[in-house]
Order: C-alpha cells, then sequence, then structure tokens
C-alpha cells in the first residue's frame, strides 16, 4: 500500500484560519483522502523549501529580501488523479511546480514522481511528464502546428508521428483553423490554447501545467478540460495543474491543494474544501439605487453585508438567507433591488477565506 | 522540520515508472533546426536585410579609398564584407535570442523536453548560419562587381559561410547563454561584431602590431582570408585550406563550448 495518510502526523484538513493553528502549518501535508484507499502514489513530495536569495541594493534600489517561496510543503498524489494548485498570486505555485519539473532545484525536501527521485535525477523529468509553464515564449515564432509537432518530435517521436499526433491534438482542441499561423500573431487565449496543444503532444504518464486556461473563453477552457481529462479516462495520465478559476478547481479537480506564503494550508477534495466554510450560503444583493435608508431590516442586513460598490455581500445561515430574501423582495426594498443571488458555498468562498489575503470569513 | 511526517511513500515499492525514451541526437537536432529556420518568416527578415545592407554601405564608403581591380586591399573589402553578413547574423542576434531566451524563462520549453543540450544548440547555430547564406552570396556578388573581382571565386563561400557560420554561431550561442543579464548578451553580440567589422573589413597591412594580435584571435579573420585569396588570381591553395581548417578548428571549439554553454544555462 502505497498511502501516506496514516497516521496522526497527519492533519487531513487544517483550520481555515491559519493564524490560529500556529506550528502545526509547516506540517500541513496533503495526502491521499481517505476514500481513495487502494490507490498508487505517483508524486510525493516531503519537506520541500526553496528560498529565493535576497538582493543588496545598488544604486537607489531597495534591499530586496531573500523570499521563501516554498516553506516546507509535503504532498500526495495519486495515479490518474487530477490535482489543483491554488493560492493567490505570490503563494508559491509556479515554484512548486518548476521543483516538480527538475527545472528549479529545491534547497530542502524530496520529489518523488512514479518512482524516480527527481531531485537527486532532475533530467529524468522530461522522460516522465510533459509541462507547460506559466507563459512559453521559445515556440511564439512558430505556427501552432509547427509548434506542436516540434514538442512532439523532441519528446522522442518519428518525423511522422509528430507530424500525426499534432495534427490531432490540435483537432481535440479545436485549434485546426489556427494551425498555421504563428503564435505571435495569436490573441492571448488562443496562443494559450496552442501552447497546451504542444504540451500535449507526445505521451507523458504525467503532465504538469502551470495555469493552463489563463486567459481563455468557456468554450477554449471546456476543450482544455476535457483533453485532460481524456487522457485521464483513457490513459490514466496524473495531472496536477495551478489554477485561479474555482469554477475549474470545482469542475475539473479531484483534489485541491490551497497555498499561501509557501505552504499548504489546506488540501482536500473541492466538497470537503467547501464544507470548511460551514453550511452557510451567499447572498449577494446588487441594488440599481440606494437602498431605501428608513428601512430597519436594510439597516441591520447592512451592518453584517461586506459592501462593494452597489453589491452587498451577506453569509448567512439558510434559514436566515431565506428569510431575508422574503423580506428583501417582499417589502419597499424591492424596488430599489436590481439583482439578487443565494448561492451554496463555492470553492471561491474557500480561496477567499483560507488564501485570500486577509480577506477573511465573512461571519454574519 | 518534516521529522514529523511518515518517511515518503516509496510510490513504487514496486519497480519506478519506465522512462520514455530520450529524443536522439540528429532527428532532435533536424526538428530544432527545422523549427528555427521557421522563425526566419516570422522575425528574422528585417534583420537580415540590415544586415546585408550595413555591408553593402560599407563597401560603398570603401569604394571611394580602395581601388578596383584584384588588389590586396579590394579582396579584403569584399571577402570581410561578405564575411561580416556572417558576423552580423550568426554571432549578433543569435546572443541576442539566447540571452533574451535564457532571461524570459523560454528555456524551460527545451529543459522539460528530454532532447540532448547539442541537439538544441547545434540547431540553433545551424540555423542561424544558414539565415546569412542569402546577405553573404548577394553582398559578395555586389562586390565583386564593384571592385571588378571575379565572380569564379565565389564557389568558395560553399566553405567559408559554413565553417566561419560554424564559429560565430557557436560563439554568439555561447555569450548569449553564458552572460548574466540579456542586455550583456547583446552588448557582447555587438562587440563581437563591431570587431568583426573592423578587424575583418580594414586591410591587415594597415593596421598597427597589437590590433594584429587581435585580428588573429578572430576566428571570422580566417574566413576573410581564405576567401580574399580566391577572389583574386593565382590564389595559393596552401594558404586557402590553412585558414579553413583553422575556421573549422574553431568552429569545432565553439560549437563544443555553445553546447557545454546550453546545459549549463538549461541545468539548474
Ligand atoms: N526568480 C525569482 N527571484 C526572486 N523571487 C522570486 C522569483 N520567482 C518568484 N519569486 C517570489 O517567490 C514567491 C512565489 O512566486 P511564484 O511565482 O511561485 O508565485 P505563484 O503562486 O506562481 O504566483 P502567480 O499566481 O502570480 O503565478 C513570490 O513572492 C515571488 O515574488
Ligand atoms: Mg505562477
Amino acid at each position: 500500500m502505497a498511502r501516506g495518510g496514516e497516521g496522526a502526523a497527519y492533519p487531513g484538513r487544517v483550520s481555515p484560519f491559519p493564524a490560529q493553528t500556529g506550528v502545526n502549518m509547516v506540517e500541513a501535508g496533503c495526502p491521499p483522502d481517505d476514500g481513495a484507499a487502494g490507490s498508487v502514489t505517483a508524486l510525493a513530495v516531503r519537506g520541500l523549501t526553496k528560498t529565493y536569495p535576497g538582493r543588496r541594493a545598488r544604486g537607489r534600489s531597495r534591499d530586496q529580501p531573500a523570499v521563501r517561496a516554498s516553506d516546507g510543503i509535503a504532498l500526495d498524489v495519486h495515479r490518474g488523479e487530477i490535482f489543483g494548485l491554488l493560492g493567490p498570486n505570490g503563494a508559491g505555485k509556479t515554484t512548486l511546480v518548476r521543483q516538480l519539473t527538475g527545472l528549479l532545484r529545491p534547497d530542502e525536501g524530496s520529489v518523488s514522481l512514479l518512482g524516480h527521485d527527481l531531485v537527486r535525477y532532475p533530467r529524468r523529468a522530461p522522460r516522465l511528464l510533459a509541462y507547460l509553464g506559466q507563459d512559453a515564449t521559445a515556440i511564439d515564432e512558430l505556427t501552432v502546428s509547427l509548434a506542436a509537432e516540434t514538442a512532439g518530435r523532441l519528446r522522442g517521436l518519428e518525423a511522422a508521428d509528430a507530424r500525426r499526433a499534432a495534427h490531432e491534438t490540435l483537432d481535440e482542441l479545436g485549434l485546426g483553423e489556427l494551425a498555421a499561423r504563428p503564435l505571435k500573431r495569436l490573441s492571448g487565449g488562443e496562443r494559450r490554447l496552442a501552447a497546451v496543444g504542444a504540451t500535449l503532444t507526445g505521451e507523458r504518464p504525467v503532465l504538469v501545467l502551470d495555469e493552463p486556461t489563463s486567459g481563455m473563453d468557456p468554450v477554449a477552457r471546456r476543450a482544455v478540460w476535457s483533453a485532460i481529462d481524456r487522457r485521464r479516462a483513457e490513459r490514466g495520465a496524473t495531472v496536477v495543474l495551478v489554477t485561479h478559476n474555482v469554477i475549474e478547481a470545482e469542475t475539473v479537480l479531484d483534489r485541491v491543494a490551497v497555498l499561501d506564503g509557501g505552504r499548504v494550508i489546506a488540501c482536500d477534495t473541492p466538497g470537503g474544501l467547501k464544507s470548511l466554510v460551514g453550511d452557510e450560503v451567499r447572498l449577494d444583493l446588487v441594488w440599481r439605487e440606494q437602498p431605501p435608508a428608513a428601512d430597519p431590516a436594510l439597516a441591520r442586513l447592512r451592518e453584517d453585508a461586506r459592501i462593494s460598490g452597489r453589491r452587498w455581500t451577506l453569509r448567512l445561515t439558510p434559514e436566515r438567507a431565506r428569510a431575508v430574501v422574503t423580506t428583501v423582495t417582499a417589502g419597499p426594498a424591492f424596488g430599489a433591488l436590481d439583482d439578487f443571488t443565494l448561492a451554496t458555498p463555492s470553492l471561491e468562498d474557500v480561496y477567499l477565506a483560507l488564501g485570500g489575503r486577509g480577506e477573511g470569513l465573512v461571519k454574519a | 522540520m518534516t521529522a514529523t511526517l511518515p518517511a515518503p511513500d516509496r510510490p513504487g515499492a514496486d519497480a519506478p515508472a519506465p522512462l520514455a525514451p530520450q529524443a536522439r541526437l540528429w532527428p532532435s537536432l533536424a526538428a530544432v533546426y527545422r523549427s528555427q529556420l521557421s522563425r526566419a518568416r516570422v522575425a528574422r527578415i528585417p534583420l537580415l536585410f540590415v544586415a546585408t545592407f550595413q555591408s553593402i554601405g560599407i563597401m560603398i564608403l570603401m569604394r571611394g579609398v580602395v581601388d578596383s581591380g584584384p588588389g590586396d586591399e579590394a579582396r579584403a573589402v569584399v571577402a570581410g564584407s561578405s564575411v561580416l553578413v556572417v558576423a552580423f547574423v550568426a554571432l549578433n542576434l543569435l546572443a541576442q535570442y539566447f540571452g533574451r531566451l535564457r532571461a524570459e524563462g523560454g528555456l524551460d520549453f527545451y529543459a522539460t523536453l528530454p532532447v540532448p543540450g547539442a541537439a538544441v544548440a547545434l540547431g540553433t547555430a545551424a540555423a542561424y548560419a544558414s539565415f546569412t547564406v542569402p546577405g553573404v552570396v548577394v553582398t559578395a556578388v555586389t562586390g565583386c562587381l564593384m571592385y571588378g573581382l571575379p565572380l569564379s571565386g565565389l564557389w568558395l563561400l560553399v566553405a567559408v559561410v559554413p565553417l566561419a557560420g560554424a564559429a560565430l554561431a557557436g560563439l554568439g550561442a555561447a555569450v548569449g547563454l553564458l552572460a548574466p543579464r540579456a542586455e550583456l548578451a547583446t552588448l557582447c553580440g555587438q562587440l563581437g561584431m563591431s570587431a568583426a567589422l573592423l578587424l575583418g573589413v580594414l586591410p591587415a597591412s594597415r593596421m598597427p602590431e597589437p590590433i594584429t594580435w587581435l585580428r588573429d584571435l578572430l576566428p571570422s579573420t580566417y574566413g576573410v582570408e581564405a576567401l580574399a585569396q580566391v577572389l583574386g588570381p593565382g590564389a595559393d591553395w596552401g594558404s586557402v585550406t590553412a585558414n579553413l581548417a583553422v575556421c573549422a578548428a574553431a568552429g569545432a571549439l565553439a560549437l563544443a563550448l555553445a553546447t557545454w554553454a546550453y546545459r549549463r544555462a538549461a541545468g539548474r
């Protein structure tokens, strides 16, 4: 059995309030969840630490302090899993995946991918995984089809096979019509899609994708998700992907690790993470004009709401939310109301609660 | 810090997963070469024109002080200007390209593919050397017509361009990959090209002694010498062969350096 989850050393879930958990945070790991008994670990990361050295000031510039971008990260990803890394800008997601792909040497810790020690043998990584960097510059001046074909050939495919594989991948992603255009002359989303195409050409058992769908419209995003999912379903591929998109996280990920300040602050299935924010629902009220000030019920709501522009966001128990909706829609306030939505907790709420820059969870 | 964690699972208590094969050298070199060559259409064409115009401009300027006919100086100017195109593209532009690629993290693309370092370094260098061919030919033919030199010697470009190209592109790649910052790579590339201009185009007979030593250090010099020989009557074939041999040796050395520099830059 290859699982790391047994034993008390692993907090399977961590409190949504990092400040209160103290030292424990460093050890927050991400073992396979209990529902996954019998699964095999594809990627095991332990104690991964990376500090970017600071820089002494030169001239008028300021000293740049050293940044600890990975701070004792532990993860287990099992085979055939689509595993997500979620977290705010600068959380250390790119730094982490660059260490998983052998591009960056960790200061400390271990990375074991399909039984290979990648800290010791980083040149094995390209023979196990395909990587999509956060920005791709080497292929920008190639046409979409040549970029994919070149990637296939450099993954060891014969010329004819590489051409066929490139063609299939581009069709799969709906890029057929753009095949002859240089990446440079595509829109941002199209270019990203073409870079995904190059990454997926030539089979690999592991895919590491750094924000694969950034800048894409919903159609392109769906094409990427289904291409990823097909590789998992048909070939048992394991996928580690970085995302900022909570819809992406909820739709395609089996498990998510939330990163902040170089640490894994929570790790669970999307559903499990959502249960962290409790069963509260979110009520959004969008006003057309100033809500009637005289209404005492509204005055009370205003105190509890997080207000941004004309939008009030409230977190309420389901019963209270129902009552509020009744009050607002039946009373005089309804005339001033533009729109309202009532939603169960989304990963966005989790994201805000956990990694969201001190936004914190609004307790209503 | 990790002491309280259970030991890493040996994901293969069963055996480690098989590794996909490494891409083989020649096929991947060909793939890199082809993809780099295709970039010319997108990005390089204006700069190739600049390289040619620069060389033709220099020949026009020098025409004022150098007599027509197969004298030493006329031959040196035409040969020097032709090889200057190689220096502009293979040394200067390639240094800039690799410098920028490295600074922008573009090497990650190759570093996460199982491709031998030599394939990337040599394939790219070969592509840049190829970019120079049209410009060199146009410059050499124009020069021969302008200075009344026989066109019959130009067949030697078949040897001069690849050998000088290898030497200069290898140097350019090494400079671009080793420079700590992209701007430094650009600067070094420009300096290299200026050196090729000043030391290659001006006739050696007029240079002070220390400058000729510097000239001897520049690999392109030997390409210029060989080409200059065959632009006149009664070429000394022993000297041509010797010069090309030096060029070839410098090329091999430069390409080895470029490969090493690539491995160093793409490693971590
Ligand atoms: N090359 C570098 N040198 C110094 N510091 C760096 C370097 N790269 C990243 N950092 C710092 O390390 C931290 C983590 O950066 P990283 O790029 O991993 O974040 P990220 O989670 O990928 O963010 P984003 O969502 O914006 O892509 C940041 O504070 C960043 O400023
Ligand atoms: Mg990032």
